[in-house]
């Protein structure tokens, strides 16, 4: 497996540029975290890959093969998101046999336990369902399909703390049970990080970062102490972004600290404070 | 085992420490099996293969081995081993930065003794 290959993707839509030539590799068998704010183009491009939308220009391959209007790859990629593709007057059950129709792979019986878990009743119609239900119905499908790739926009919209902490588990078991390529994006970045392998940022429709979550906190570090002392321990140091609080001060620089000067404290920026100072404009 | 996520140390690297700690404390036996990557990864909701680097330092220090087929085992001798290696760490992780903190504090040398055999007294510690 050579995962999917996007070359030069870039889509406008009348007055707005969604994506602009973005070149990115997925690697097969990871679980990748793909991040940005409102806007960036996240979901335009997860509903790219799974050919839901065209591009205006670029390409999308997977294993050497467009993904486009090709049924035989896109049957191994299964996506959710706020575009549904099935119709919500249908049962619950009714609807995974439509799916299991499409991929054979389809487990009823794992979907039926999942359900059982998150207490989902499988004989309403998803429109009949709240929207955490609705979200659940969604994740439950898309664990079930057994597909390769497996596209998650926002898989934890209206979860309550209890079924996020039951689906982290679940995707996680899946995981292990049958390594496959999972790309979640969601803005609950500091839940997620943890279940990452590979962090993909997108910024106004550009890839800004794709990095290992190890070399995620190699990127940046806070610096707090007196101004003048962190003004003087900032002076040739690329800035992130600062904050002062009194005489105090927190800068957030990019690299790896060094030796830290006495009378400063150093921290290590997570995913989440890292994303906040690369994509605040 | 726990694991803190907001700590500045990274997620695998709490991960070997908190499976030397069940080795130290006998939780995790010697020549017996620990967790799997799998039941470590779902348990704490990490990524599998971040557990798997942490469990791999461990097998690099021969802490654990490999059993083919089976799984992680906790090497014979291996609390000895970890104890001696934290032994070496102790000067560095605790006892400079506790003259540091003490330093910061304007303690002086005479009342950071006076503190440390107190807490000795204080009866928390035997």
């Amino acid at each position: 497996m050579n995962g999917i290959e996007i070359v030069q993707l870039t889509k406008e839509y009348k007055d707005i540029r969604a994506l602009d030539g973005v070149n990115l590799t997925i690697q097969p068998g990871k679980i990748y975290g793909l991040l940005g704010r409102n806007g960036a183009g996240k979901s335009t491009l997860l509903h790219m890959i799974a050919n839901r939308i065209f591009p205006t220009s670029g390409e999308i391959r997977m294993d050497g093969e467009s993904v486009f209007e090709n049924d035989r790859v896109q049957g191994r990629i299964y996506c959710i998101s706020e575009m549904n593709c099935y119709d919500a007057d249908d049962k619950v059950y009714k609807i995974w046999n439509w799916v299991q129709n499409c991929y054979p792979g389809f487990s009823m019986e794992y979907a039926n336990q999942l359900a059982g878990k998150f207490g989902l009743n499988i004989k309403k119609k998803p429109r009949q369902l709240s929207t955490g239900y609705n979200t659940i119905f969604k994740i439950v499908t898309a664990l079930a399909t057994d597909a390769d790739y497996i596209l998650l926009d926002e898989p934890i919209l209206g979860l309550d703390a209890n079924h996020r902490e039951l689906f982290y588990k679940e995707l996680l078991a899946n995981y292990a049970e049958r390594p496959k390529t999972i790309i979640i994006s969601t803005h609950i970045i500091e839940e997620i990080a943890d279940l990452l392998e590979q962090v993909v940022i997108i910024k106004e429709g550009q890839v800004l970062l794709d990095l290992p979550i190890e070399e995620v906190r190699k990127m940046g570090y806070s610096v707090t102490g007196k101004k003048s002392e962190v003004e003087q321990y900032c002076s040739g140091r690329t800035l992130l972004g600062e904050e002062e609080l009194g005489g105090m001060k927190t800068a957030y620089i990019q690299g790896e600290p060094g030796e830290i000067p006495a009378g400063l404290e150093a921290a290590a920026l997570d995913l989440q404070k890292l994303f906040i100072r690369l994509t605040n404009s | 085992m726990t694991i803190n996520f907001e700590s500045d140390k990274p997620i695998y690297i709490q991960i070997a420490e908190e499976i030397e700690n069940g080795v130290l404390s006998g939780a995790f036996a010697e020549e017996t099996q620990v967790p799997s990557t799998t039941e470590i990864s779902v348990s704490y909701k990490i990524n599998p293969a971040t557990v798997l680097k942490g469990m791999n330092i461990l097998v690099e220090e021969k802490v654990l081995y490999k059993k083919r087929g089976v799984g992680m085992f906790v090497a014979s001798g291996a609390a000895e081993q970890i104890r001696q290696k934290r032994k070496e760490n102790f000067f560095d992780h605790f006892i400079l930065d506790l003259i540091d903190e003490a330093e910061k504090l304007k303690l002086n040398k005479t009342e950071l003794m006076q503190l440390i055999e107190q807490g000795y007294q204080s009866g928390r510690r035997s």
